[in-house]
């Protein structure tokens, strides 16, 4: 519908084969950095939430592999890379 | 021992366009060319907003056009300002805009990359998809082939098409550290109607197709803009957003942004009963030529979004015929180094002479300050409201006397505002 469906609603509309290990990861003791929270507001698929720790969680359903969260963030406190070759989300529009 | 396996006359890094066309490009001169795609098909991994334009590509790829999987020709172009509660749309129709060959399209890049691979294929390039390439082989300082899923893969020139991140390139050492303000995340749904609908609210004769840009509230004041195109059976409906804008003074997360954005009365009545089909995102790298890393290396060249090929200067973002074009020159640089069997930096120097000549890098010497022109708070927050209001006045007749025009516009012209757009103007000239 054209109606707001909600971003898992959305995210579940699109095609997604499933990596052997997720492919991005928070780095170890990085995960109240300051740096990482902008990923919060920057990932598109909102993959990253703050638990009652404070602490940047990352859930690894949806990743539109934008590789936003990597830019905004850095390499600092994100190991980042594609997932394995044929997995992960297939647009079939673009 | 050195070529355990298969070597090639090039391998492709990405079948984006870039690859694609480097690919297409080498196989029609005969050589013996493998492309590696991670996606399950070439297109699995792209997004556009978006349109292409034909134009300045239309040349190189003489045969392509006529076939190719296009949705509508962009005839009619809208701007909107959008402020909180208002908005100023501008349409222009230009007879230029209808007369063929049609200047742009709107395009999908799961449909146009599949069918240009296989325009590749036919021509006799190899192409493997489901194939992530690991690393680069480097040897004395030069690309030597990629690692990929454990396999060592040999050439005498890799093409680093490998999109916006491009961990070849930066393996190779030939791009810049990444900052972030040289990005902009674009995100949009492809909302499915049936044609007639799309023809009927957007004011279309059959196949003309529309582009409508929207600034101001659409990204609520962020460095960016909201877009619609249409396609033949669906919009494309989405926006542009810079990553600092998105993360400096947070205040609202990306996804709602859009929904945001979905919801304005002016939106929702072009996508009333239309339903959702995909989400996507994808980053841009619209840092232009100050931003740009090198663009080739002793055995490797860098094409497309890897080498930083797109641009925004404000109602155009373009990049998917610097990514064609860049494709092209590549496979040219690479035929002429062939020649000679010299595929050194000194050797695949032509690259940059082709791109050079070419509408490529002319385009990004003469936009270079763009980036830094357009990101200017004013232009997003300040003026979209201001222009809404003063048309809000214009129009309004009160209970009581109606001010005169004179003294509506002196009310929001204000010296300092003249002079802000002085200043304003003046930042405009360099691009």
């Amino acid at each position: 519908m054209s109606e707001a469906m909600g971003l898992k609603g959305k995210l579940g509309l699109n095609v997604f084969k499933e990596d052997k290990a997720f492919h991005i990861s928070i780095k170890n003791g990085c995960e109240k950095d300051a740096r990482l929270k902008k990923a919060i507001y920057a990932c598109p698929a909102g993959l990253y939430s703050e638990n009652e720790n404070g602490e940047v969680v990352l859930s690894g359903d949806g990743c539109l592999e934008c590789g936003n969260c990597f830019v905004a963030c850095g390499s600092e406190v994100l190991e980042w890379r594609y997932p394995s070759g044929g997995s992960g989300v297939q647009f079939r529009f673009g | 021992m050195e070529s355990q396996g298969e070597s090639f006359d090039a391998l492709i890094v990405g079948g984006g366009l870039a690859g694609l066309a480097a690919a297409y490009t080498m196989a029609a001169e005969g050589l013996e060319v493998l492309l590696l795609e991670r996606g399950d098909y070439c297109g699995a991994k792209n997004v556009t907003g978006g349109r292409i334009y034909i134009n300045p590509v239309r040349e190189l790829f003489p045969e392509l056009w006529k076939k190719a999987p296009l949705e509508r020709p962009i005839v009619h172009e809208e701007v909107c300002l959008m402020g909180r509660k208002s908005s100023i749309t501008m349409r222009y129709d230009g007879a230029e805009l209808k007369a063929e060959p049609y200047q742009s399209y709107s395009l999908l890049r799961g449909k146009f990359d599949k069918w240009l691979a296989r325009e590749a294929e036919r021509k006799g390039a190899m192409i493997v998809t489901k194939s992530r390439v690991d690393a680069l082989i480097i040897e004395d300082g030069r690309v030597k082939g990629v690692m990929a899923g454990g396999e060592e893969l040999r050439a005498d020139v890799v093409v680093a098409a490998d999109g916006v991140l491009s961990f070849t390139a930066r393996q190779a050492g030939l791009q810049k550290p990444i900052d972030s303000k040289n990005y902009a995340l674009g995100f949009k749904e492809i909302i499915e109607l049936d044609p007639e609908i799309i023809e009927d609210r957007f004011n279309l004769n059959g196949n003309e197709g529309a582009a409508r840009l929207f600034m101001g509230d659409a990204t609520a004041g962020k460095f960016g803009g909201g877009f619609i195109y249409t396609n033949q059976s669906s919009l494309s409906l989405g926006m542009v957003v810079g990553v600092d804008a998105l993360t400096e003074n947070p205040d609202i997360k990306a996804p709602d942004l859009l929904d945001r954005f979905r919801e304005r009365p002016e939106l929702a009545r072009l996508i009333k009963g239309g339903e959702t089909v995909e989400y996507s995102a994808h980053l841009i790298p619209e840092g232009g030529f100050k931003a740009m890393g090198e663009l080739w290396g002793d055995g490797i060249l860098v094409a497309g979004d890897a080498a930083g090929f797109s641009m925004n200067i404000g109602v155009t973002v373009r990049g998917m015929e610097y990514a064609l074009a860049s494709g092209y020159y590549a496979a040219r640089a690479v035929i002429q180094a062939k020649q000679k069997n010299d595929f050194t930096r000194a050797g695949l120097a032509i690259y940059a002479d082709l791109l050079n000549e070419s509408f490529v890098m002319k385009d990004f010497i003469n936009f270079k300050e763009s980036l830094e022109v357009l990101d200017y708070p004013r232009l997003f927050k300040h003026y979209p409201e201001l222009a809404g209001s003063i048309m809000k006045d214009l129009y309004q007749v009160p209970d009581g006397p109606k001010d005169k025009i004179y003294a509506t516009l002196k009310k929001y012209l204000t010296m300092s505002e003249i002079g802000g757009l002085l200043k304003l103007g003046r930042r405009m000239m360099k691009i």
